[in-house]
């Protein structure tokens, strides 16, 4: 097989994928961390090691708002992991039985605010939670439970955890889809030999489905996972850059925007920028790390 | 069969369970659509009823078509979109085959390489990307964004595209290589229309993505002639907020693009997703 002449086609498949790959995605993302290694002294760029890493870690004002950042990313990643997923996973499991009719439609139904972009969501949700507007009290007032309705956007105690499950309500198709493909896939036989041994119903799908389905819990979760923490839109698009009230609502995204393209009185520092950026990729690549080489190695596969 | 599985006090639960969440997933898009079409008193006074013959009114699409270029706004998103499918497809495709078909030396090395990108997000390199469109003078162009979604879109597409492309028979491959055809022309001719419906299954992937991105028109073409309609209805949006008309019926316009093509294509979308195709 080992000849001399080049085989040209192969670098003409292969030439324009790497290529634009490369120069608009690897080398970008490397020399975004290069650049957090600098800083910008009278126009000048400067070398500084890992000083604007110290600054953001430990500097009194840079400190508190990442760590606040990075605190509110991982409740936000919390509520997603904790509501989003279980709730997709049952969806798919009553879709996933065999003679419900409709399934198709409930489907197709409930994937549609996934993909509505964040712009449509923020406001959506913001205009139906508004006191202003009042369709949030008046459906809460009709049930009984109206003293219950609070401006929760614009509470700094409740803000974050209501655009949580705001994204919940958008991306809940996802998990759903990727587990009703899973169950799709376990044999009919297997549920059958259950039967027999008298496993049906709930117990069927706790000790038999959910098993095979794990790896797929496995890579919703590493999707939410990786989601969540370059998660912006919907932040900015309901709370804007500043994401209020107090930065309540503030996550490594809204954060690495507002410092390196600036906002109102603050001036943008592309050196910073890259330092949260880095800080982000760090955070997203351990997650990695441990769901390929912790989870998914340690998992048991059914060969079906 | 068994009791248990057609029992029909289980159907009915199951049915009332999914019809619960069915009416949570649309009601806000039904509210923000009904709405869109009334008049501002109505709005406020009767938020849940259907527009009637006294409360219709097309003031807020009125405001909308003057106010905002949304006409531009959409053929910018649709170039954008469209642009960066015909490349991810394109250049995906090429690689795959490059990838699946041919063993050479750095095979493996050039399918992880290129898998880096499945996991790792694209915005990370948001500053030296903007750094660098900005030294190309390609910011605020519809290029930028056309080549920064097909950065993006390529890792997913090649793995995609090179487990399908292995299925291809080499009987094919080989046939067409003995009566002379080139390599070029095995891969346009005979690969590329056996790989169509995985094609079909990336492009829908890619799509949605691509047209609700809001983080990069923001930070790489925010000039009002290159403005994506995501980008447009959120500026639009910010500046209307008191006018509860004009804003229902810009969110309505950026909804019903969306809502039409998913009807159209939610079955092409569903079957991609569910043919395991994200193994």
């Amino acid at each position: 097989m080992k000849q001399a002449r080049i085989r040209w086609h192969i670098l003409v498949f292969l030439a324009p994928a790497i290529l634009v790959y490369t120069a608009v995605m690897i080398f970008p993302l490397f020399n975004t961390l290069r650049l957090a290694l600098y800083t910008r002294v009278d126009q000048e760029r400067v070398f500084v090691g890992l000083e604007n890493f110290r600054t953001l870690f430990f500097d009194p004002i840079w400190a508190e708002q990442f760590w606040n950042a990075l605190g509110n990313n991982f409740w936000f990643f919390l509520i997603h992991m904790l509501v989003q997923n279980p709730i997709g996973i049952a969806l798919a499991a009553l879709l996933s039985h065999p003679r419900l009719r409709f399934a198709a439609l409930y489907r197709s139904a409930i994937f549609i605010p996934t993909i509505l972009s964040f712009v449509i969501i923020g406001f959506a949700w913001k205009l139906i939670l508004s006191p202003i507007w009042g369709i949030a009290p008046s459906m809460l007032d009709a049930v009984g439970l109206g003293s219950l309705y609070a401006p929760w956007l614009g509470k700094e105690e409740y803000a974050l955890t209501t655009l949580a499950l705001v994204s919940v309500w958008q991306f809940v198709g996802i998990p759903m889809m990727l587990i009703y493909a899973a169950l799709l896939t376990i044999p009919e036989e297997i549920l059958e030999a259950g039967e027999v041994d008298g496993i049906t119903g709930m117990a069927a799908f706790w000790k038999i489905k959910l098993p095979l389905i794990l790896p797929s819990i496995g890579i919703i979760s590493i999707l939410t996972f990786v989601g969540n923490f370059n998660a912006f839109d919907l932040i900015y698009a309901a709370q804007g850059a500043l994401a209020g009230p107090d930065f309540s609502t503030d996550i490594l995204g809204t954060f690495m925007y507002r410092t390196f393209f600036g906002f109102q009185l603050q001036l943008g520092d592309p050196h910073m920028g890259s330092a949260i950026a880095g800080a982000m990729f760090a955070i997203i690549l351990v997650g990695v790390c441990i769901y390929l080489f912790g989870i998914q190695t340690r998992m048991r596969r059914y060969q079906l | 069969m068994n009791k248990v599985r057609s029992n029909p006090l289980n159907t009915v639960a199951m049915h009332g369970a999914l019809i619960l969440y069915t009416l949570i997933a649309l009601f806000p898009v039904f509210i923000i659509l009904i709405n869109s079409f009334k008049d501002r008193r109505s709005i406020f006074r009767e938020p849940l009823a259907l527009p009637n013959s006294e409360s219709f009114s097309t003031i807020g699409y009125e405001t909308v078509l003057q106010q905002g270029d949304f006409f531009l706004y959409f053929q910018n998103s649709m170039i954008v979109t469209v642009a960066s499918l015909f490349f991810v497809l394109l250049f995906g495709a090429m690689a795959a085959y490059a990838l699946s078909e041919y063993r050479f030396r750095g095979n493996m090395l050039m399918g992880l390489y290129l898998a880096l990108g499945i996991m790792i997000p694209i915005r990370i390199g948001t500053v030296a990307i903007l750094e660098m469109m900005v030294a190309t003078g390609l910011v605020n162009t519809l290029w930028a964004l056309i080549l920064v979604y097909t950065a993006q879109g390529l890792p997913l597409a090649v793995f995609i595209l090179s487990e399908f492309m292995r299925q291809v028979s080499d009987d094919l491959k080989n046939a067409g290589r003995i009566d002379g055809l080139s390599e070029y022309t095995i891969f346009f001719r005979l690969v590329l229309p056996l790989v169509r419906p995985a094609m079909a299954t990336v492009a829908v992937f890619n799509m949605i993505p691509i047209w609700n991105d809001l983080w990069f028109p923001l930070i790489l073409a925010p000039a009002e002639e290159t403005k994506t309609l995501t980008l447009g209805s959120q500026v639009f949006i910010g500046q209307f907020v008191t006018d509860w008309n004009a804003v229902l019926s810009a969110l309505s316009m950026a909804i019903l693009p969306v809502l039409i093509l998913y009807i159209i294509f939610s079955r092409q979308l569903i079957r991609g997703i569910t043919s395991g195709a994200v193994k």
